[in-house]
């Protein structure tokens, strides 16, 4: 199968554009912008120029040698995008749509941010291109994640601290929004993941798969074969969907997402899109969401404040439905079990994000043949979870 | 005709400006929102627009976010605002319109939302996250049950796009006068006049304008540019600072009938 948006954006029975009559202009000239400068060869220069000489891509594809032996089935390698600058894939993305905000004259860009890692990204390449940099944060992530909001700044970002609704990354997402529509001939919304109205799921999409081509060719070399399972954490889903996309007519490839199944699938506070989710219309987009029999959203919730969003992108949905992909869950106890297992077994402190996949592959791996490869998407580094981890450690021993 | 059409019909004959008053639902409860219905309804209000609260507004201002805040916190559903609807249907003659996004009646099924609101005889709808494309199944239900589904047009739609939405609207076209949320201003947008001259150079259809318009200045500004204002931030404001069900019924009405005032040719 393809998975590829009609003209409208939808896959299937998802995405679409469910967005105000003050944004489908801006949407419209958005839509035009992708489908022309993207596929000039300048643009496609100057971008591949940036991934290689400022972001660090390729990222490297490492074995997991002792986490395969420990695991004692299918050989495991960890896609490394934590090694690109600022210590995520985020970096893919808005490199790809600074430039594209600069070829289109838009001087400010905007964006939204849960844990802070999207917003650091965005202030990162809105330096390097000399853009004006304002970021929408929920205050109880500008409390929770002090030292990103400081990183903002330092990088020369304005961060807005958004007190309504349930103060988190879906009412920062609102809050941007509102500005977009406020300062729409100025400003680019530069979104995160894959989510929001059409063309943004294709634009993010397009941007992150550079994550699943480079897999695909490392893999080709080591291996001289297709791997036969990806992993990746599924909050929006941009890194999974980056990863996976370049192997979705390779139908011998499996593909896994893992959601955040925070205190648990019963306990109801957990982040499991997909898996518990209803098909809604939210953020612009139709896909399934974590929200009640009124069509209220609900909040989120899972230990990883990138996970932290009640929708997840349409392409997922899409392929989930279709049969192509399949969605699990991991709690917070077993992704904070991961981020200490990977730790010590190769040396690489993944993100809490991250560390979902890992904690699936630790219950994957053995059921699997030695004969078989799976790839991770370490989507990030674990740096900015350190102390959050260390307060919770040491809540669990006492 | 409908009855948006015939209201509008009637209002062009004695020359006046229609006044779109506009309440959340169940803020502070419903109850409250059927007394000030009926309130606003004797103030001389000319349609009315009952707010579906929605737990991500992107499009309100901080005024109606509360608002909607405080609706959903005391459990106000859209089946519950239907009822209320069909409530107060026999009292009212005004047209009743509901303003919601469009997630709540997608939880609910279009086709039984469009079947609930005949039955208890809503006149129209407006959703300001389902444009035309996205909507037309569900307001093609809409029309065929005889409610108008009011489409919205704002400063940065195209001419190409005006003229679209100018003949797929039904009521009337609602027009956002302002590139941004709903919410008080000190002045109003630019170029009102000139977008609604646009509009209506595509067809006969009455023109509201919202967004931005709270005071009687403001609305009396706006007489004969434009068939209707739509104000609401200043009704929920006025609603938010009232200390009593009775204090809030008359201040609104107060404000109804110095805007409807504005509205009338002096």
């Amino acid at each position: 199968m393809k998975s590829e948006p009609d003209a409208r954006g939808k896959f299937g029975e998802f995405g679409g554009r469910y967005a105000p009559e003050q944004q489908i202009a801006a949407l419209d000239e958005l839509t035009e912008a992708m489908d022309s400068v993207l596929k000039t060869p300048e643009f496609q220069n100057e971008l591949d120029d940036l991934l290689a000489s400022y972001a660090g891509r390729p990222t490297p594809l490492t074995l997991a040698a002792r986490m395969t032996e420990d695991l004692g089935g299918a050989k495991i390698y960890l896609k490394r995008e934590d090694l690109a600058h600022t210590g995520a894939h985020k970096i893919n993305n808005v490199l790809g749509q600074a430039l594209l905000a600069r070829r289109m004259g838009k001087p400010r860009v905007i964006a939204e941010t849960g844990a802070g890692q999207h917003g650091c990204a965005t202030a990162t390449a809105c330096a390097l291109l000399d853009l004006e940099c304002e970021v929408y944060m929920g205050a109880e992530d500008v409390r929770r994640q002090a030292l990103n909001v400081f990183r903002m700044e330092l990088l020369g970002a304005k961060v807005h601290s958004v007190t309504s609704g349930s103060n988190t990354l879906k009412d920062a997402i609102n809050e941007a929004m509102r500005d977009w529509v406020t300062n729409i001939e100025t400003t680019y919304y530069c979104i995160g993941s894959v989510m929001g109205p059409h063309p943004y799921p294709l634009l993010v999409r397009n941007f992150q798969r550079v994550i699943g081509v480079e897999a695909r060719q490392q893999i080709l070399k080591v291996e001289g074969r297709l791997p036969d399972v990806l992993v990746a954490c599924v909050g929006g889903g941009s890194n999974a969907i980056g990863l996976f996309h370049p192997f979705v007519e390779d139908e011998g490839v499996a593909l896994i997402g893992v959601e955040p199944g925070g205190e648990g699938m019963d306990s109801g506070r957990h982040g499991a899109t997909l898996s518990a989710g209803v098909p809604s219309i939210f953020h612009g987009k139709r896909t399934y969401v974590l929200a009640d029999d009124d069509g209220q959203i609900f909040p989120a919730h899972s230990i990883s404040a990138g996970l932290d969003y009640p929708g997840v992108g349409p392409e997922h949905a899409y392929l989930r439905d279709s049969g192509r992909a399949e969605y699990a869950v991991a709690t917070d106890d077993e992704a904070l079990d991961a981020f200490v297992y990977l730790s010590r077994m190769e040396g690489i402190i993944p993100a809490l994000e991250s560390a979902h996949a890992i904690a699936h592959v630790r219950k994957l791996a053995p059921t699997l043949p030695k004969d078989n490869i799976v790839i991770i998407n370490l989507s990030g580094r674990g740096d900015k979870d350190v102390s959050e981890v260390a307060e919770l450690l040491k809540a669990g021993e006492s | 005709m409908s009855r948006i059409a015939a209201r509008f019909e009637d209002l062009r004959k004695r020359n006046e400006t229609a006044l779109v008053a506009f309440v959340t639902a169940g803020d502070p409860d419903m109850d409250a929102t059927e007394a000030m219905l009926l309130g606003l309804a004797d103030a001389g209000a000319d349609l009315l627009e009952i707010g579906v609260p929605f737990s991500d507004p992107i499009a309100e201002g901080p005024t109606i976010q509360r608002s909607s805040e405080r609706a959903l916190a005391n459990g106000t559903s859209l089946r519950r605002i239907l009822e209320l609807v069909g409530r107060i249907r026999d009292r009212i003659e005004l047209p009743i319109l509901l303003m919601g996004y469009a997630n709540p009646i997608h939880a609910m099924g279009p086709v039984p939302f469009a079947e609930a609101a005949e039955a208890v005889g809503l006149d129209g709808i407006i959703v300001p996250d389902l444009p035309m494309e996205e909507g037309e199944p569900f307001y093609k239900e809409c029309r065929s049950r005889g409610i108008d589904a009011v489409l919205l047009a704002a400063p940065t739609s195209t001419p190409e796009r005006m003229e679209a939405l100018v003949s797929r609207t039904a009521g009337f076209l609602y027009y956002v006068s302002l590139q941004g949320v709903t919410g008080f201003r000190d002045e109003l947008a630019q170029g009102i006049a000139e977008r609604v001259e646009l509009a209506r150079s595509f067809g006969d259809i009455p023109i509201c304008v919202g967004f931005g318009i709270s005071t009687p200045a403001q609305a009396a500004e706006l007489r004969g540019v434009a068939d209707g204002v739509v104000v609401g931030s200043a009704f929920v404001r006025a609603i938010e600072g009232a200390g009593s069900r009775e204090e809030a019924v008359d201040a609104i009405t107060k404000l109804a009938r110095t805007l409807k005032a504005a509205l009338k040719e002096s």
